[in-house]
């Protein structure tokens, strides 16, 4: 299926010009013979297969450790775009935290009657457990990974927030580090702002939330839940670029105050969790009975005050699709600041009249599942045919409170090697903001990209690619 | 260290060590194999080596009759049979996998590297691969992982593990290859120093590659008492059971200088390298040389038990 | 009335735990009902630890236990004052919000047979105030599952208690709890002790009750066993979405061990005669 790419922004062409950003890439291009081409594309495969970065999908048969396909050309934005997207990123993540810690205190923000008291207290992701708690900083979720698509030269749109453990950065470094390693001339010839300090940033973000009891230097760990995890490779890659254990629940136990870590030295106390499990796995004692991942006791430890969770459980309640329609509502209430970055206008199907609306035009928009993530259990109108229609139909008017329907966005489109050249495909981007003492934002992001013609599915389960975004030096 | 960490390479290191034990075991089996059938013969031959990696019973439920193919595919390619070169591999290489981070890529890549390998041997056509190719090739993956360990490691508490993986392990598997032929290759005493014994025992000498070795070593008639005084006793043989434990003992050493702290691994080791150190064949002969390789095997076990208490758990006791 | 009592937990393992925790809510807290005179919690052989009040303001206390143990004993033992609030919960200080216990677990389910007691119980009653429809709602309860121990068992759902129409406190209040929801009253689950009088039930290890919430009033406790308020012969412990959640000991074992478990409850006015029950469970890990 074609789509008609008219009406959408080309991030390389203006009509028939190359915009300035992309010159240099424009010419790149053109010199690169074709083999030089095909053979780059496989030394890349090769070092992404040798660092191990794969994205491992157990029980679907086929290669248990595939590749994301990484695409060379890079994504790129001028600084002035950067500083808009940057202030606004920052922005959200600010609102973002402070309506966490307004939700498990004292709830102004639903006194105040700008959110509906049962959106909040009635989700699913909402903690009873850790009402009343208030973490170092009041910071609740430390890695806000914010996912933007644009539309048009200053039309920037969030698609999602995700405020519990966003994952994909190590594409974000390791993309860069194969660029700089294959193409060490493009990096001479632009002058593009560095990611790599993310890491560093990431350990001090975690440092710095360590509970108060901690003394010296805070001993930082990443839980995961274990090789199988499709996201482990992330986990030790961030673990061995900050040097900190990564951890599985059986390597901690609780006693006393603290959560200790099994060593050869014996116990050692932990004072950070950077974990990558969710909510209702931590801790048996609190959350699922039959959890073999997490850590009996955790959350009393948690809860005074003798570790740091991160992101804080309970953080979830912030990135649900429900909940997102308010956050720019959140931006105005805490920050007192018109929000930088706007939301897509979205129907809530709980509404009777907006789900009306939505059941009469569910050729023309996209569903989501409100607690739905990686791009499944979604409907995008204009490429779905009669019966997918017919069976959203239903599932919406069984269920109206489970969907939200958004317009079809003109995702804007970067250059992307195919068979014979280079043509447009739609992409998206997620920066990753980190929150603690300070708010930080590396300049960039995971660019992903939809690799078949005309989708507009980015997730790399659906069929996505990866991309280096650069950001360019003034 | 996480315990755990510790844990996975001390691990790794043995499964390294056990598929090459059992690619050598594999080598003694075809070997013998081709020897003259006297009293039980080549049937008893191969139902002693699958004694000896204590999967008898898995074999014969699966394949019930010894047939060399057969026992060739339990032993190499199996992977429900955990001491196959595939299954052991397998977890060295799963081991790996989960601390990748502490190896470097040349011991990473050397694994890594066999596996791939063995997922092609999978997938070839069973007649076009000779069981000593696959044996040569089992032993030349191991020591392109151990050479990778030896040369690029750095020298800290995780390469002590490794190195506790391996001696631990290759002093069981040596107790093991030996008691195979000893005591269960030979049925009944009168074969004692009979050609067949002679040419069996050269037979075990060259599955720990250790033929040569052993002749430049000793002068004259291969005896019984001179084998064993090898394969047990001699301190240059580096399958040699005392090695094994004076390797033990010396990665023990190393843990315990880096922490700051003597174990009960240690003393429980160097107990036992005392006791070696001091024996003479005849007082193995004495005892039995079964019963000695089984209450060597119980005491090399009783230390790995202690590593485990003491720094596997995370928790010493 | 001022009660004593002593609460003792056995468990014996039939093999060696290696590592043990478990997380206590065992204490109880002052409110305008309660005023404790002296409590005791005790582990011997056990790490005390991580102890706080949570949001709905129950004292947490975690204990650990280094292995090898085969046994273990929570004793727990002391007086408290009490009064007769009619069951509204005064002076309890509490931050979660109580629409946050509009929300269903597994073991309180909404099933068709529920929302239909829900709706039949409150019939008539369209203009009543919250009271009222409370009070209504536990004697549907009460009529509808007979106080029988033994035929239901911790993990048995209100919809399970339900249909067979038979069970004991811990049922009547999961009963309560999902048929109260059902007609948008949030309800939570309250754990605690009893003294025994000649007629009441729910003596078995412990007790456990209903909180709906009133508006005016707030949190008020529905026994629906007793068909009755709690008064000055109640003890309030902790409360949760279900038992499960408000258990006053959740633990887990490290190791592959069955468990035996003991339980005996004695509550007894001070300076009168005790009275004392017995209960016991096998539970296997």
């Amino acid at each position: 299926m074609t789509q008609d790419l008219s009406g959408t922004f080309n991030e390389m062409m203006n009509g028939a010009d190359i915009r300035a950003a992309y010159s240099n890439l424009e010419r790149w291009h053109n010199e690169m013979p074709a083999d030089l081409r095909s053979l780059k594309q496989h030394e890349a495969e090769n070092l992404f297969r040798r660092v191990g970065i794969t994205f491992a999908v157990y029980g679907e048969g086929g290669d248990p450790e595939r590749l994301i396909p990484f695409d060379m050309f890079p994504r790129v934005f001028t600084a002035a775009e950067w500083r808009r997207l940057d202030r606004g990123i920052r922005q959200r993540a600010a609102a973002l935290n402070a309506f966490l810690a307004d939700v498990y205190d004292r709830r102004e923000i639903i006194r105040a009657g700008r959110i509906p008291e049962h959106l909040v207290t009635r989700n699913a992701a909402f903690e009873k457990a850790v009402v009343g708690v208030r973490p170092p900083r009041n910071v609740w979720s430390h890695i806000v990974g914010i996912d933007i698509v644009r539309t048009g030269r200053d039309q920037f749109y969030v698609l999602e927030d995700n405020c519990r453990t966003p994952s994909g950065v190590s594409y974000m470094l390791q993309n860069r580090e194969i660029m700089m390693r294959m193409f060490p001339q493009l990096f001479v010839d632009n002058r593009i702002a560095p990611v790599d300090g993310y890491a560093a940033l990431l350990k001090k973000t975690l440092a710095s939330v360590a509970p108060q009891k901690c003394e010296g230097e805070p001993n930082v760990v990443i839980l995961t839940p274990g090789q199988f995890n499709s996201a482990y490779y992330e986990h030790s890659f961030l673990a061995d670029l900050m040097g900190v254990e990564l951890v599985e629940g059986q390597d901690l136990f609780v006693e006393g105050d603290f959560v200790w870590m099994k060593t050869t030295e014996g116990p050692q106390k932990v004072d950070v969790i950077y974990r990558r499990i969710d909510d209702a796995f931590l801790d048996p004692l609190c959350f699922r009975a039959d959890s073999m991942l997490g850590v009996p006791g955790l959350m009393n430890v948690y809860r005074s005050g003798g570790v740091s969770i991160c992101s804080a459980p309970g953080a979830g309640v912030a990135d649900d699709k429900a909940i997102y329609t308010f956050v720019p509502e959140m931006v105005r209430f805490y920050l007192g600041e018109a929000p930088i970055l706007e939301n897509v206008p979205t129907w809530q199907c709980a509404k009777p009249d907006e789900c009306q609306y939505v059941l009469e035009h569910l050729d023309e928009l996209v569903v989501k599942e409100v607690h739905g993530s990686g791009g499944y259990g979604m409907l995008v109108g204009p490429k779905a045919d009669r019966a997918q229609i017919d069976a959203f139909h239903a599932k919406i008017t069984e269920r109206p409170e489970n969907y939200i329907a958004q317009p079809t966005l003109a995702l804007s489109t970067c250059p992307t090697f195919v068979e014979e050249g280079i043509a447009p495909r739609h992409v998206d981007l997620r920066p990753y903001c980190l929150v603690g003492e300070t708010i930080e934002l590396v300049p960039g992001g995971l660019t992903r990209v939809a690799l078949k013609e005309g989708s507009l599915v980015v997730n790399s389960s659906q069929g996505g690619g990866v991309k280096d975004t650069w950001v360019l030096a003034d | 260290m996480l315990s755990r960490t510790a844990s996975h390479l001390y691990w790794m290191a043995r499964y390294i060590e056990r598929a090459e034990t059992t690619a050598r075991l594999l080598q003694v089996g075809a070997r013998n194999a081709l020897l003259p059938d006297i009293g039980g013969g080549f049937r008893n031959d191969w139902e002693a080596i699958l004694q000896a990696t204590g999967s008898l019973h898995a074999f014969r439920d699966k394949y019930g009759e010894t047939k060399q193919r057969n026992i060739e595919t339990f032993m190499f390619f199996d992977t429900e049979n955990p001491s196959s070169v595939a299954s052991c591999l397998a977890m060295a290489r799963e081991n790996a996998r989960v601390v990748r981070t502490a190896l470097t890529s040349q011991v990473w890549d050397g694994l890594n590297g066999a596996y791939q390998e063995l997922q092609e041997f999978h997938r070839t056509e069973r007649s076009r691969m000779q069981l000593t190719d696959l044996t040569e090739w089992t032993m030349n993956a191991c020591a392109l992982a151990r050479g990778g360990i030896a040369s690029t490691q750095l020298r800290n508490d995780g390469y002590y593990f490794m190195g506790l993986g391996f001696s631990i392990e290759r002093g069981d598997n040596t107790a093991r290859l030996l008691d195979v032929k000893y005591y269960v290759l030979l049925p009944s005493l009168s074969y004692v120093g009979s050609g067949l014994d002679q040419t069996q025992w050269v037979t075990l000498l060259r599955s720990m590659s250790a033929h040569r070795a052993f002749n430049w070593t000793y002068r004259g008639e291969i005896t019984a008492a001179k084998i064993a005084h090898f394969v047990i006793l001699n301190t240059k043989f580096p399958r040699s059971l005392l090695n094994s434990v004076q390797m033990t003992v010396d990665s023990l050493d190393h843990l315990s200088r880096g922490y700051g702290q003597p174990s009960r691994a240690q003393s429980v080791a160097r107990a036992l390298l005392a006791e070696l150190a001091e024996a003479q064949v005849e007082d193995i002969f004495d005892e039995g040389l079964h019963e000695f390789l089984t209450r060597f095997t119980r005491q090399n076990a009783e230390i790995a038990g202690t590593i485990q208490d003491t720094y596997l758990q995370g928790e010493p006791a | 009335m001022k009660l004593h009592v002593r609460h003792e937990t056995r468990y014996a393992f039939d093999a060696p735990v290696k590592r043990l925790v478990q997380s206590h809510r065992l204490w109880p807290a002052d409110n305008a009902a309660q005023r404790v005179l002296s409590w005791s919690v005790d582990v011997p052989g056990g790490v005390v630890g991580a102890s706080f009040r949570d949001g709905a303001g129950d004292m947490t206390q975690t204990v650990s236990v280094r292995g090898p143990v085969t046994e273990l004993t929570v004793t727990v033992e002391g007086q408290i004052e009490t009064a007769d609030t009619a069951g509204v919960l005064k002076g309890h200080r509490e931050l979660v919000p109580p629409s946050a216990y509009l929300t269903a677990t597994r073991r309180t389910a909404l099933t068709a047979e529920l929302r239909g007691l829900s709706r039949d119980a409150l019939d008539g009653l369209e203009g009543a105030g919250t009271l009222d429809r409370a009070h209504a709602l536990m004697r549907a309860v009460a009529n509808a599952i007979a106080f029988v121990p033994g035929e239901t068992e911790p993990a048995t759902t209100a919809s399970e208690a339900l249909n067979g129409g038979q069970g004991v406190c811990q049922d009547h209040t999961h009963v309560l709890i999902a048929i109260a929801q059902a007609a948008d009253i949030p309800a939570r689950y309250v754990t605690g002790y009893l003294l025994s009088t000649a007629d009441s039930v729910g003596d078995e290890a412990g007790h456990a009750w209903a909180e709906l919430w009133v508006d005016g009033l707030g949190w008020v406790g529905f026994d629906a066993a007793n068909r009755k308020c709690p008064d000055a012969t109640y003890v309030r412990l902790g409360s949760g979405f279900d038992s499960h959640d408000a258990a006053p000991i959740r633990g887990v074992l490290h190791g592959q061990a069955g468990e035996t478990l003991g339980v005996s409850v004695s509550v007894s006015q001070a300076g009168q005669a005790q009275q004392q029950s017995q209960g016991a469970g096998q539970r296997q890990q």
